[in-house]
């Protein structure tokens, strides 16, 4: 029983947490109602970052906007571009050349990894270990090095077009991967000893900021929150796109509940992550990298359309409404750390206030994509 | 009470176990570049701003003026303008200006470019005092460029 439910205090304080707190990464803003150390309410405030993303997407052309997919979430932009592209070219009705899905997952996988390893790095940060951090960060470095010479662009790609890619792979690139993920595999067990069996973590974690299964339902909560809940859902084994089907994964669940399954549900997404980018090495075919009848002018047939991806905080969804013209006439994007942080205020009621923060933490938030 | 101490105990370990790595990772070479010291070559995919091409034949601008870059454009920061010379049948280049302060490098106006005029510079130590700073001239900066 919490410390809440044992008294009745009348005395309560309001403390803003954000919108410039370290621990908030970005301007996300939480009013808490306080009652000593234990959150009484918690409101989270949005609106200091919105961009009006999906109204400037019914000012430009439908490939115009596909630099703003990189703006949404900056930490896996290219799981971002891959829905909004395939939801055009579904719109379209543009087929993909293998080697072009082939890239197109190699390279969403090195940046769901990139993804997972800066948020592992800026969690144990926000629990006050300051080390993991640098460790994190140079494995990451790899994988922008690896994506800069492919791509151009280190954080904010905008690489995929509407039927492929914006260019071809490199010769680097496939020995470059693989290199990387032997220097990964090696380094796991290291991030094991240094972090997961560290008594300080397990004790800020282990059955702390319980979501049960039943309010991820409730708020639509998706991704290793969701798996960190004991559901096994994950857009690329329920509802397969692109050449995932063709690739030997698992999906890592965990029943706990805590913050230390979804802890450990993203660390052992690293895991997998790897053994796709394995496997798409080793299968790459040859061929072309962009559809030979994709029309330089998009103008998808009227309807609606809506294609979901799994970016590296969950369901990523883009619906889009086409008149027939060559700009969207409505373009709805359906972020995953939405609904993640709305879950926040009901689960964090009763808590300490440090505990919240973890709790905060392995939701995983990234500001810009939650206020678009 | 057993588990008190057994928490103590592998609590400790842990926390030993975890030193010992950062130990471990003291002694090894430094992996930080000293920037502004050293510094990266950039790779030949870099995205920078984008800059004119010149042609080798003519000591002119490869563009021709068509406006596609200006058309693809999704932040509006491309102005080509262009003239007519007495006597020449095609339109000649005769400024091109970006503003890079709005510019998002999505690379969309190099990859509409039919006559490859433009391409991305491998600039990327950029700072300037003010914000007119970064409207490029980019004529200008083409042949100060090709200018020994």
């Amino acid at each position: 029983m919490s410390h809440l439910a044992q008294t009745q205090t009348q005395e309560t304080f309001v403390l803003n947490l954000g919108p410039q707190h370290p621990a908030t990464h970005g301007v996300l803003r939480v009013k808490l109602v306080m009652d000593g150390e234990y959150i009484v309410h918690a409101e989270p405030v949005l609106g200091y970052i919105h961009r009006m993303h999906e109204k400037m997407g019914e000012n430009r052309t439908w490939a115009q906007f596909m630099p703003n997919t990189g703006r949404l979430d900056y930490l896996s932009a290219l799981s971002y571009n891959f829905g909004y592209a395939a939801a055009v070219e579904r719109a379209a009705g543009i087929t993909v050349p293998e080697r072009a899905e082939y890239i197109r997952v190699i390279t969403t996988e090195l940046n769901r990894i990139s993804s997972h390893l800066l948020w592992f790095g800026a969690f144990v940060l926000d629990l006050g270990g300051f080390t993991p951090l640098l460790y994190a960060f140079d494995d990451r470095e790899q994988i922008l090095d690896l994506l800069e010479s492919v791509t151009g662009s280190r954080l904010t790609y905008c690489y995929f077009r509407f039927g492929g890619v914006y260019n071809d792979i490199d010769d680097n690139f496939v020995p470059g991967s693989l290199a990387f993920i032997k220097r990964l595999r090696a380094r796991m067990p290291m991030y094991h000893d240094l972090v997961t069996k560290n008594i300080i973590l397990m004790k800020r974690l282990i059955g702390i900021g319980p979501i049960s299964a039943e309010m991820c339902r409730r708020y639509g909560a998706t991704g290793p929150v969701l798996r960190g809940s004991g559901v096994q859902f994950d857009v690329r084994k329920n509802e397969p796109y692109s050449v995932y089907p063709e690739f030997n994964f698992d999906i890592p669940v965990y029943h706990e509940c805590d913050s230390m399954a979804r802890y450990m549900v993203r660390m052992d997404e690293i895991e997998q992550s790897m053994r796709i980018i394995e496997q798409a090495c080793n299968k790459l075919p040859e061929g072309p990298i962009m559809a030979e009848k994709a029309p330089k002018i998009i103008k998808p047939a009227p309807g609606d359309y809506y294609f979901s991806v799994e970016a590296a905080r969950g369901s990523f969804g883009v619906r889009i409404v086409s008149d027939g013209t060559n700009t969207p006439y409505r373009l709805k994007l359906r972020s995953p750390t939405f609904s993640n942080l709305s879950l926040f205020a009901e689960a964090s009621q009763g808590m300490l206030l440090a505990d919240a923060l973890a709790l905060m933490g392995s939701l995983d938030l990234v500001i810009p994509e939650i206020d678009r | 009470m057993s588990g008190y101490f057994n928490d103590l105990f592998s609590g400790t370990k842990s926390l030993a176990v975890g030193m010992g790595i950062t130990l471990k990772y003291f002694f090894e070479p430094v992996v930080t570049l000293q920037y502004p010291h050293e510094t990266l070559k950039m790779t030949p995919r870099f995205r920078g701003h984008i800059d004119l091409v010149k042609d080798e034949e003519t000591g002119e601008s490869k563009c021709i003026v068509c406006g596609m870059c200006q058309k693809a454009c999704p932040s509006g920061c491309i102005t080509v303008e262009g003239e007519k010379k007495e006597g020449a049948k095609k339109k000649t280049l005769s400024s091109y200006t970006l503003d890079f302060t709005k510019c998002s490098l999505c690379g969309l106006c190099v990859e509409n470019c039919k006559p490859e005029a433009i391409t991305f510079s491998k600039d990327y130590n950029l700072a300037g005092p003010s914000r007119e700073a970064y409207v490029f001239d980019l004529v200008k900066r083409m042949k100060e460029r090709c200018s020994p």
